[in-house]
């Protein structure tokens, strides 16, 4: 390894989106309901509760470690983890510590510097979610905190990697990766607001390790890693050491700051839940069936639908967009290719562009408005007018018009010299065709640009073939426009 | 008062309870209009629950503990809730923040203890049975201190859920009473699955004692009858084994070396485990509330300082240390070695024997304030805590007086043949009373 090396491993913490919660009944679809209703005796802690394990969520929990290639365990075990913090209701969090529910595995991402690179999985495992703290008040005066425990007994999963990640971008394609992986296997909603939390482990070769935790978003992870290697290396320029340190995030200001030094003197005192059976899950591995995952539907689509590599790599990257490309194309496999370019370098910038999501399109208005392209009844320029269209009618929440309906009503179909003809035939003032109006109106316009045109000027050309563009806006097939605007040109000589 | 309630007002001049039911409702079933007492460490809903602590003054269980359920169910009528030492550490009931129970034996000696109440509740006639909780020896010492009947079920038989936790892989609910008879109907309607409980076993118990021990092996371990077991104790102890010989038992000497280690072991994992269960009592959600004004630490310490009594915190920081990085390997793990050996030990015996026999406690009950150290306290658990540690069923039924005293024979059973302890007591019951 190279000195001055950036190493990142990274510890991933999940919801697991089971109906209920970890050791009681409670539902888990707390995040629209008021402060302390999704709660029970159970998940308060309160004295002579015992825990009761949610079968489902160990379910959950042996696809994730299956789909990650990791070994279940012939017997794992829960384990105390003992230390006070007010969200914390029994003082002590169950999880799982010295035998996980599984080790040993790995997940492939696209490297920096192309290509496949596994990431090894060190361990799954299973555990409950603390409450949550609401600080009310400022600082100045009436600073209080509120308990609220629904999210107290929600399952985590808990994805501990090896430090194999050599920049933040690559701990970002990890966690991308995962999140697909765990979105494939219907078990994580990455919509949900607080389901994933990561703790990030980040070193330069040769130097002290920092812990920076509390990252709770996939773009902070990014973030939140740059910072930290910038800082690190500064340090290291100016001579400095690297402490050994625990440091939080602060996600609206993008830097990370030190930890009171106590907390990492924590000492847990781990030990066996006593209230808990072992978990001899063993027999049920078999049972346990996957779908198919990210990377395999990817070489899928490369084959099935010839999506280009990094095309069928951002499709299969996002579950619910690679649904959305095989729902579009499922009318028509005609529309493969053009579904390929269109979803992933348009429809993804349009989405993003609006904050929406690709949950608000629907696939067939989509398929409706490739037919169009395909059939040649509008130009590409009017391609993107419709589907702005399309996005702006749904995110406003006006009623959505189909594509053919905006071409119409936008009068955006392609104009040609054979669809002008075919008009003509209605007893109506026969007129020109409206590209060759056009050019004849711009010719009348720009005499300079003409003049410069016969001067031998090729910028000239271009720029008359803009007007005309301009003048159609944009319904006009560029090829054709240069076509007829060289004729013309040709003629005015003549 | 109606026709479902029944009147409990008791003249507690032993302070047996903590509180209690005047008016008590019950229904029909197998325990239709019987008073019973429930030790104060088990939730009731509705009816306040301290485990002796001031630390849980006030709380008031919004659900029913499974066997508190079922009692309801078998309609039995719940009279008061007992005193116990705080969180049943103790062998006394001297540890109690709402003042000690006294021995309805004699009232200048303490009843025993952890389930002090109870016993002396039942031993004092104000009623018929009552539910005790057993940790390490908790129903047995009171039963045998106050001249009583307590079963220590085998672990997993009866649920614990509800039971304030003490030591989790140690302790069962068990029925106290003044009859053999009386204790196993009690235990009719307590044992049995509990799916809210992990660890319990689908074993219901549907047992008639029946008094037949013919051809029973008995097993006489030297360790229940050595240094430290008051000789006339041992000799009452002796005297009543002999009556089952009498029976048709034979007897046979064994020994039970792990016993050297036990109650060492015993005291690391009840109090590794009490400090995680007793971590929760913070003053946030029950209790006396913690000061909001102040850094929530320093809250946090302060409650737990003015409202756990001395034993309490004594164990909590002995439990904290043991778990501790760096002696986890040292105290917690190798306690557990030394329970699996008295396991082992126990196995082995019971691939000879039936059922092993000796005192249930090597004295008679202490003066109060006699056990001032809590380290001459903790001696006396040493004929109590291998069942806990083996998970084993066994009962005290009294044997016979010293020094007007009643004494407590001790007879232990393989695990789930809590019907053969039971069956034993019976015979001698029937024999000698």
């Amino acid at each position: 390894m190279a000195e001055g090396q950036v190493i990142v491993g990274l510890e991933v913490h999940c919801q697991l989106d089971t109906k209920s919660k970890l050791f009681c009944g409670c539902s888990t679809d707390y995040r629209n309901d008021g402060p302390n209703t999704h709660v029970c005796p159970v998940c308060l802690g309160l004295p002579g509760t015992m825990p009761l394990l949610n079968r489902c969520s160990i379910e959950y929990a042996m696809k994730v470690a299956k789909a990650l290639n990791c070994t279940v365990l012939a017997e794992s075990e829960f384990s105390r983890k003992n230390y006070f913090y007010p969200d914390l209701d029994k003082a002590y969090q169950i999880t799982q510590y010295d035998k996980p529910l599984a080790e040993g595995g790995y997940l492939e991402i696209e490297s920096d510097e192309g290509g496949e690179k596994r990431i090894r999985i060190t361990r799954v495992h299973v555990e409950e979610d603390p409450g949550r703290l609401v600080h009310m008040g400022n600082a100045e005066r009436g600073r209080y905190s509120l308990v609220d425990y629904n999210r107290a007994g929600i399952p985590l999963i808990e994805i501990v990697s090896e430090p194999d990640m050599r920049s933040p971008r690559e701990a970002r394609k990890f966690l991308n990766k995962l999140r697909a992986t765990l979105e494939y296997l219907n078990v994580f909603d990455s919509e949900k607001e607080g389901s994933l939390r990561v703790d990030a482990n980040i070193s330069i070769q040769g130097n002290e390790r920092v812990e920076v935790k509390n990252i709770t978003s996939y773009k902070g992870v990014e973030k939140a890693l740059t910072f930290e290697i910038t800082r690190q290396k500064h340090l290291l320029r100016r001579g400095q050491k690297v402490e050994r340190e625990t440091r939080h995030f602060l996600e609206a200001r993008g830097v990370t700051q030190s930890s009171r030094s106590k907390e990492q003197e924590h000492d847990y005192r781990y030990f066996p839940e006593p209230d808990l059976r072992p978990l001899n899950v063993q027999s049920w591995v078999k049972g346990i069936v996957l779908p198919e995952l990210p990377d395999a539907r990817r070489e899928r689509f490369i084959t099935q639908y010839g999506c280009s590599l990094n095309h069928a790599r951002t499709l299969t990257g996002d579950l619910r967009l690679a649904n959305f490309y095989e729902e579009v194309v499922r009318p028509d496999m005609a529309l493969a290719a053009l579904a390929d370019t269109w979803i992933s370098d348009t429809l993804i910038g349009e989405l993003n562009y609006r904050d929406m999501s690709i949950d608000m399109v629907e696939p067939a208005s989509f398929t409706g408005l490739l037919g169009l392209l395909r059939g040649g009844l509008i130009t590409d320029t009017s391609g993107i007018e419709v589907l702005r269209v399309m996005l702006d009618q749904h995110l406003k929440g006006q009623p959505c018009e189909k594509p053919l309906a905006i071409v119409d009503r936008l009068d955006l179909r392609k104009v040609t010299v054979a669809e002008t003809t075919g008009t003509q035939s209605e007893g109506s003032v026969p007129d020109l065709n409206p590209v060759i109006q056009s050019i004849h109106e711009v010719l009348a316009m720009q005499p300079g640009a003409v003049e410069d045109f016969r001067n031998g000027k090729k910028g000239a050309f271009n720029f008359l073939v803009g007007q005309v563009m301009k003048k159609t806006r944009g319904c006009a097939d560029p090829a054709e426009v240069n076509r007829l605007l060289a004729e013309e040109l040709k003629k005015k000589e003549e | 008062m109606g026709d479902n309630e029944i009147c409990f007002e008791t003249d507690d001049r032993y302070n047996a309870f903590l509180t209690t039911c005047k008016k008590a409702p019950h229904g029909p079933g197998a325990l239709a209009g019987i008073g019973v007492a429930v030790k104060d460490n088990i939730s009731t809903k509705g009816i306040e629950t301290t485990c002796a602590s001031k630390i849980l003054k006030g709380y008031i269980p919004p659900y029913d503990a499974h066997v508190v359920e079922l009692l309801r169910n078998s309609g039995a009528a719940i009279v008061g809730k007992t005193n116990m030492d705080e969180f049943g550490m103790g062998t006394t009931t001297e540890n109690s923040a709402f003042g000690p129970t006294l021995n309805p034996c004699d009232t200048g000696r303490v009843p025993g203890g952890s389930s002090g109440g109870s016993a002396a509740a039942v031993a004092g006639g104000m009623v018929r049975m009552a539910l005790g909780t057993d940790t390490g020896g908790s129903i047995r010492c009171p039963a045998a201190f106050c001249g009583i009947v307590g079963l220590k079920p085998t672990y997993g038989r009866v649920s614990r859920y509800g039971l304030v936790a003490y030591a989790n892989s140690l302790e069962q609910i068990g029925p106290m009473g003044r009859t053999v008879s009386d204790v196993s109907d009690l235990m009719q309607v307590i044992a049995g699955y509990d799916r809210r409980d992990s660890t319990s076993y689908d074993r219901p118990y549907t047992h008639i004692p029946c008094a037949d021990i013919n051809g029973l092996r008995i097993g006489i371990p030297r360790q229940y009858f050595g240094g430290g077991v008051d000789p006339e104790v041992a000799a009452v102890v002796t005297r009543a084994i002999g009556r089952l010989e009498g029976l048709g038992a034979t007897t046979v000497s064994c020994s039970i070396p792990s016993m050297e280690y036990a109650l060492a072991a015993y005291y690391v994992i009840c109090t590794s485990e009490a400090s995680s269960n007793l971590a929760r009592f913070d003053g946030v959600r029950y209790g006396p509330a913690a000061d909001s004004k102040k850094p929530w630490h320093e809250a946090y310490q302060e409650v737990r300082r003015a409202n756990f009594g001395t034993e309490v915190r004594r164990r909590i920081m002995l439990g904290t240390f043991a778990l501790s990085s760096g002696y986890y390997g040292k105290y917690y793990a190798k306690a557990q070695v030394a329970r699996m050996n008295v396991k082992q030990d126990f196995a082995r015996i019971f691939a000879d024997v039936d059922v092993i026999a000796g005192p249930t406690m090597p004295t008679i009950a202490f003066k109060l304030g006699e056990k001032s150290d809590p380290l001459s306290m903790y001696l006396s658990d040493i004929l109590t805590v291998p069942v806990n540690l083996a998970g084993i069923p066994a009962i005290s039924v009294p044997c016979g007086k010293v020094n007007g005293m009643p004494v407590g024979l001790q007879v232990m059973g393989r695990p789930w043949e809590d019907e053969r302890v039971i069956d034993v007591a019976f015979a001698y019951e029937q024999e000698c009373v």
